[in-house]
């Protein structure tokens, strides 16, 4: 039952990321967009992680509420704008996105047994259920937004590896410092023989990526709202 | 499913089967919801305008004439105009509908008696109710039509902001209870009116109106109806809808007014608690009455209390969806710089002072002047709800003189000398 609920929800999610991207409306699109991050916190509840489903919920819907709203209605010039793309567009950003999905692919069929295979998990039948949407959904090999959800899908089980840890700290907080390079948490076996030694995950890396990734958009965002100055009408 | 009679049950099918019927009923009373208030609304909005509300169709009081209404939209035609986006405007009341119809989910009518059993309930409600903006928006903006545009716009500005004192308003509570689960939080205010959490200090009582408030804007009720504001709007978002969508939008809007007012109902208002230091559910349970059925043992006295909680918290909920139209049909409409100052310069510090005030009070204060205070906030607003009810009595004696009831007349005006008899 959970599997047909799971599969049904992540097909229409699918579905919706490709319609986000394929659909050349740009509200329409933020409308596919909103569908596909509800799916991914419909599968968060199906996965028993209620907080990060409210919270992808409130976040995301408030989030493509503000994108619609200020960053469409307020900058678009005529009504019902459609983007058009040219074929150079969909050939980079398709590079990109089968680079991302390889790479994402590479890391969960490389990693992925090996940590599961950990002494410290005490619960495989957990582990699976994390594991089925990857594997799942990295067969229907979607575009760059499912991507994005295996990312946090992925995030997702390392905290409920952390969780099931006994006499552990709480997982926010061993999640908190490892966000700020502060290496807790359980450690896991890195290397084989005699360069195995325990590591703990620390995941400083990810989040300044992250943080220069919102850096980014929030100047293209500026880039983009900004008042058009025309060319000559100032001289 | 967290329903005793049927909890724990490890068959699937079952599990689907009481999944269903649990949806089944949430709808089914998030329509008769609708009903009852629209039927409510029109009787209510009839009386304070001195006149009667409906009368005709179905007997001395109107009672079917929602029921008239709904057979009336459903006749009628669904135009969509040529100019709209044509999915946007489809999909947007269900998008509506649904983000109004999750929050009913987490929500407890009795001992046990909840959809789904969240610890984060609270959370969850607020989360799903606020996609029921998005609909609102994409109806607004899918119209193609300025009217609706502008509507969506003002919904979407209010929206935004108003969440923010509505959810400060509810953490006010959940840090007197300690969590959010909403089953847990009104379990915890059971036996005795004093035991609801409006009384539990100042800051939970200015809470619970500062809450009100911003629920009713959220639900863009009058007087913050900006969204619709039938006198500069036309009828604002929805003025391209006809027919079944727009009875959609409009169970939307009821829906959300039952939920939000659910939430009041469980954060401050003691839930399926009568007010009397009873639990029903459990007194009720006599050993004469228990049978066993499916398996299982269960008792009649059980499930009659358990059934006249769930009553007492509909009719609760119905209860403030009254005061909501109450508040909309007595006080005029705001513009919409005055709702944003509301919030933002009143709202929003006013929520920001209670949240630090009731963590001060859970910190600090002893436990003995707590309560001692807690009794006197008790008394005094027990005392101001006599006093309230006082002045709603009319007096049989008081018979009107000759002008008309409330007519201005003459006589008040300085230098008037009375009207010159004809000659």
């Amino acid at each position: 039952m959970e599997a047909f609920l799971f599969y049904l929800i992540a097909g229409v999610t699918g579905l919706c990321a490709i319609a986000t991207v394929v659909t050349q409306n740009i509200v329409r699109s933020a409308t596919w967009l909103l569908f596909t991050l509800a799916g991914v916190s419909a599968i968060f509840f199906l996965l028993g992680a209620d907080v990060v489903g409210a919270t992808q919920l409130m976040v995301y819907v408030g989030g493509t509420l503000v994108l619609v709203v200020f960053g469409v209605m307020l900058t678009a010039q005529g009504p019902f704008i459609t983007m058009k793309t040219s074929s150079a567009e969909w050939a980079v950003s398709a590079t990109v996105g089968l680079i991302l999905l390889a790479v994402l692919a590479m890391g969960i069929f490389t990693l992925g047994p090996t940590r599961l295979s950990r002494p410290d998990v005490p619960s495989p039948s957990a582990a699976d259920k994390d594991n089925h949407p990857r594997l799942a959904q990295i067969r229907e090999g979607l575009a760059k937004k499912a991507l994005a959800e295996e990312k946090l899908i992925s995030e997702t089980k390392q905290t409920a590896n952390l969780n099931s840890q006994p006499g552990s700290a709480p997982a926010s907080a061993v999640i908190g410092e490892a966000l700020l390079g502060v290496p807790a948490g359980p450690p896991h076996i890195e290397g084989v023989g005699a360069t195995a030694r325990p590591v703990r995950a620390t995941y400083l890396l990810p989040f300044e990526i992250v943080s220069v990734h919102l850096l980014v958009v929030l100047i293209g965002a500026a880039y983009l709202a900004r008042a058009k100055r025309r060319r000559g009408a100032s001289s | 499913m967290a329903c005793p009679l049927l909890a724990a049950s490890t068959l699937s099918t079952w599990v689907i089967v009481v999944a269903f019927i649990a949806a089944a009923l949430l709808i089914g009373l998030m329509l008769v919801s609708a009903i009852f208030s629209v039927w409510l609304e029109r009787k209510v909005a009839g009386r304070i305008q001195d006149r009667l509300g409906p009368t005709r169709v179905g007997g001395k009081f109107g009672w079917l004439q929602t029921l008239a209404d709904g057979v009336k939209l459903l006749a009628k035609e669904d135009f969509i105009p040529a100019v709209a986006d044509q999915m946007l405007f489809r999909v947007g009341p269900y998008i509506a509908l649904v983000g109004s119809f999750m929050g009913f989910l987490a929500l407890p009518f009795g001992v046990g008696v909840v959809a789904m059993e969240m610890n984060i309930a609270v959370f969850f409600m607020l989360a799903a109710m606020s996609s029921e903006v998005f609909g609102i928006i994409l109806i607004g903006y899918g119209s193609g039509s300025k009217w609706s545009l502008f509507g969506g716009m003002r919904e979407a500005a209010q929206m935004v902001s108003y969440e923010i004192p509505m959810a400060l308003c509810v953490i006010v509570p959940v840090i007197v209870a300690g969590t959010m689960n909403l089953h847990t939080i009104a379990l915890q205010q059971t036996g005795g009116i004093w035991n609801w959490y409006i009384f539990h200090d100042p800051f939970t009582f200015a809470a619970f109106w500062t809450y009100f408030t911003c629920a009713m804007a959220s639900c863009k009720r009058a007087p913050f109806d900006l969204a619709e504001a039938e006198s500069e709007l036309v009828a604002g978002f929805h003025t391209e809808y006809s027919g079944f969508r727009w009875l959609v939008i409009f169970m939307a809007e009821y829906g959300s007014m039952v939920a939000v007012s659910g939430i009041a109902n469980v954060m401050f208002l003691g839930g399926w608690s009568l007010g009397i230091p009873v639990e029903l559910a459990e007194s009720l349970k006599f050993d004469f009455l228990s049978f066993t059925a499916f398996g299982r043992d269960l008792n009649l006295g059980l499930i009659l209390g358990n059934v006249i909680n769930v009553v007492v918290f509909i009719f609760k909920c119905w209860f403030l969806v009254f005061i909501m139209m109450w508040v909309r049909w007595t006080l005029p409409r705001l513009r919409i710089d005055q709702v944003m100052m509301t919030c933002l310069k009143y709202l929003v510090p006013i929520a920001c002072v209670l949240l630090v005030g009731v963590s001060l009070w859970q910190l600090l204060l002893p436990a003995a002047v707590a309560t001692i205070l807690s009794w006197v906030i008790f008394g005094l607003s027990m005392a101001g709800l006599a006093w309230f009810a006082w002045t709603l009595k009319t007096f049989a004696s008081a018979k009107p003189g000759d002008a008309m009831a409330g007519m201005w007349r003459m006589t008040d005006v300085p230098g008037y000398q009375g009207a010159k008899q004809p000659t």
